[in-house]
């Protein structure tokens, strides 16, 4: 498969969020408004890419019966190697993730794409797969942001669209985290499934 | 490159190593960021205390930490232009907002008007509703404080009875809100004069189940 | 007193799955009949417990005094993981019942983010011991009722007609977010314990 092909293969057929759905914690938690999803996908994309090259790299030197510890180690130290970067150098971005960014240690993407990609393949493929997977989750996260802070509070990206007191506040709030990815993902399966 | 096999040795080592060489580069990413952390810290900091004492040219105090009625530390910034008192800055902390703890910086003239705030922590509350937060209780909006003095003023919600709009559907935010100034505006009025000062510290004592002395306090605050 | 509102806030008004989207994997993934999603959360609920009791010293006793702070993600991942797998061993050697019963979700709880996220919490909420253990039951708990709950729903769902996109997990979030609306009207119920109460 070409660089591009993987890239590809991340963005749409094998998309984290609609297709697999895995990382739904932070995909609901933190898509209050486009932006908030935005930052989610875009850190997490950072540790993708990062723990599935080195992964892919060291490989052949972890005994299999220790695999998974092992890959936990690395990708705890890329997750907080991004949280303290974060925190020095975009602290408005750590006020509104919180918690959620030491979560992606624990985020079935992550490890996920470390034992079924970058354990078998080369690690500049490894580092497409987590630009890929990195881009649809981060696209999806801030769809998934967009729809509620238009629907919610009347705003896309922080501009105002339409007048606030017009909104659906519940969109902004839990129980419209579950129902607008619920509708994405019935509209995803349809689109997908006429193909 | 074969892998390696599964022998005790070679699992313990490798499991070692890789723990070892992440905690050494954790640690060098730490040392480099932990300035710049500390110094958006402080930014956030002076730029809460600039936007709540307004003025050119101010000059900033060292901060004077206080135990409010409520138990909880606060700070006080003495803002001095030209040797000419300004106002004070007080950092307050109230638990009771929605999701947790909020954190307020107030800014009081010498009369004890409100000259303004500005929210530093209000992560806890809901998205929408009490995380307007910020916004709301600003100049010319629907719960406008500014100006205001609690000394005179009911600042309380009118839910219960005072003369403040709450955000609307988050009436615990803003309660929360308030309770950060009045907890602020209780160590400012306490803190110039000597019997307000006593009085404040009766305050303390009768507050319930309050152990720690403010000079205690004080000190645990500085050396964290 | 003030631990009964702790634990009324954790189980209803701030529920770790409807309100902090926290666990939503296990949530989906093991709620389609009721005895499956209650034993999952009872393995949670000992696991988290655990968990927390091991965390809270290894951070003030180990990573505080020697300004390792930085290394809390990494030794809590390592520690739940080694947790899991010791528990594990345990129930299969003393309690073979049990084991087969918690069995197959033990070594899905590693990845579960309510236990890391309640370790991180009582940190970050400054909770002394018995805060955090009173917390982490009281969210076990919240956890517990929040499956339980869902997997009723779900078993009436599984015989119910539904457009064919709808299917499945679609259905599951939606029917999710009507719980979560529900569950909503237990927002300031703590507060107005605490003021009845007087506290």
């Amino acid at each position: 498969m070409s660089k591009l092909g993987i890239i590809i293969n991340g963005l749409i057929k094998e998309n984290p969020t609609f297709v697999l759905l895995l990382g739904m914690c932070p995909t609901l938690g933190t898509t209050s408004s486009a932006i908030n999803g935005m930052s989610m996908g875009l850190a997490t994309m950072a540790v993708l890419i990062c723990s599935n090259f080195v992964i892919s790299c060291i490989k052949n030197l972890i005994p299999d019966k220790v695999h998974i510890p092992c890959y936990i180690v690395v990708i705890a130290g890329f997750v907080t190697v991004v949280q303290l970067l974060i925190k020095a150098y975009a602290p408005a971005v750590d006020e509104k993730l919180g918690l959620f960014i030491p979560l992606i240690v624990v985020n079935c993407i992550v490890l996920g794409r470390a034992e079924s990609f970058a354990a078998k393949n080369t690690p500049i493929d490894s580092a497409c797969d987590g630009i890929g997977i990195g881009l649809g989750f981060t696209c999806a996260l801030t769809l998934i942001g967009l729809c509620r802070e238009l629907l919610g509070a009347g705003t896309a990206f922080g501009f105002a669209v339409y007048p606030e007191q017009f909104g659906a506040l519940t969109f902004v709030l839990a129980p419209g985290a579950f129902i607008t990815l619920g509708f994405l993902v019935a509209i995803f399966n349809k689109l997908t499934a006429k193909k | 490159m074969a892998k390696l096999e599964n022998s005790t040795k070679n699992m313990v080592l490798s499991l070692t190593v890789i723990t070892v060489v992440v905690g050494a580069l954790l640690g060098y990413v730490s040392s480099i960021t932990a300035e710049p952390i500390a110094q958006a810290a402080a930014n956030k900091q002076s730029a809460a205390i600039a936007a709540v004492v307004p003025g050119d040219g101010n000059e900033i105090s060292e901060p004077e930490t206080v135990t409010t009625a409520n138990g909880e530390p606060a700070e006080i910034f003495t803002v001095m232009n030209g040797g000419k008192f300004v106002g004070k800055a007080v950092k307050a902390v109230s638990k009771n907002g929605f999701g947790g703890k909020i954190v307020v910086m107030f800014g009081f003239d010498a009369e004890g008007n409100i000259l303004g705030y500005s929210v530093l922590d209000c992560s806890n509350e809901t998205p929408g509703l009490g995380a307007k937060m910020p916004d709301w209780f600003q100049k010319g909006q629907k719960g406008d404080v500014i100006g205001k003095n609690p000394g005179k003023n009911n600042l309380t919600v009118s839910k219960d009875g005072g003369e403040v709009d709450a955000i609307t559907a988050a009436t615990i935010s803003s309660r929360a809100f308030l309770d950060a100034l009045a907890q602020a505006y209780g160590v400012y009025s306490g803190s110039d004069v000597a019997t307000s000062a006593s009085k404040q510290n009766k305050e303390a004592e009768a507050s319930a189940n309050e152990t720690c002395e403010a000079d205690s306090c004080a000190q645990k605050c500085l050396t964290e | 007193m003030s631990y009964i509102i702790m634990i009324i806030t954790a189980i209803f008004v701030n529920n770790i799955v409807l309100a902090q989207f926290l666990g939503i994997c296990p949530f989906l993934g093991v709620s389609k009949k009721v005895d499956t999603a209650g034993w999952m959360g009872m393995a949670v609920l000992f696991v988290m417990l655990i968990a927390t009791l091991v965390t809270y010293p290894i951070y003030y006793g180990l990573l505080v005094p020697y300004g390792l702070g930085f290394m809390q993600t990494i030794i809590y991942i390592l520690v739940i993981a080694a947790l899991v797998q010791m528990v594990e061993i345990i129930l299969k050697k003393t309690m073979p019942a049990l084991y087969s019963a918690l069995g197959v979700f033990l070594p899905l709880i590693t990845t579960n983010c309510t236990i890391l996220g309640v370790a991180i919490n009582v940190i970050n909420f400054e909770y002394n011991l018995a805060e955090s253990v009173v917390y982490s039951i009281a969210t076990a708990l919240g956890f517990t009722l929040a499956m339980i709950l869902f997997a009723g729903i779900r078993e009436q769902l599984a015989i119910t007609d539904k457009p064919k996109a709808m299917e499945g997990t679609p259905i599951a979030l939606i029917t999710a977010g009507l719980l979560a609306m529900a569950f909503m009207g237990f927002s300031g119920v703590d507060k107005g314990l605490s003021t009845a109460f007087g506290l």
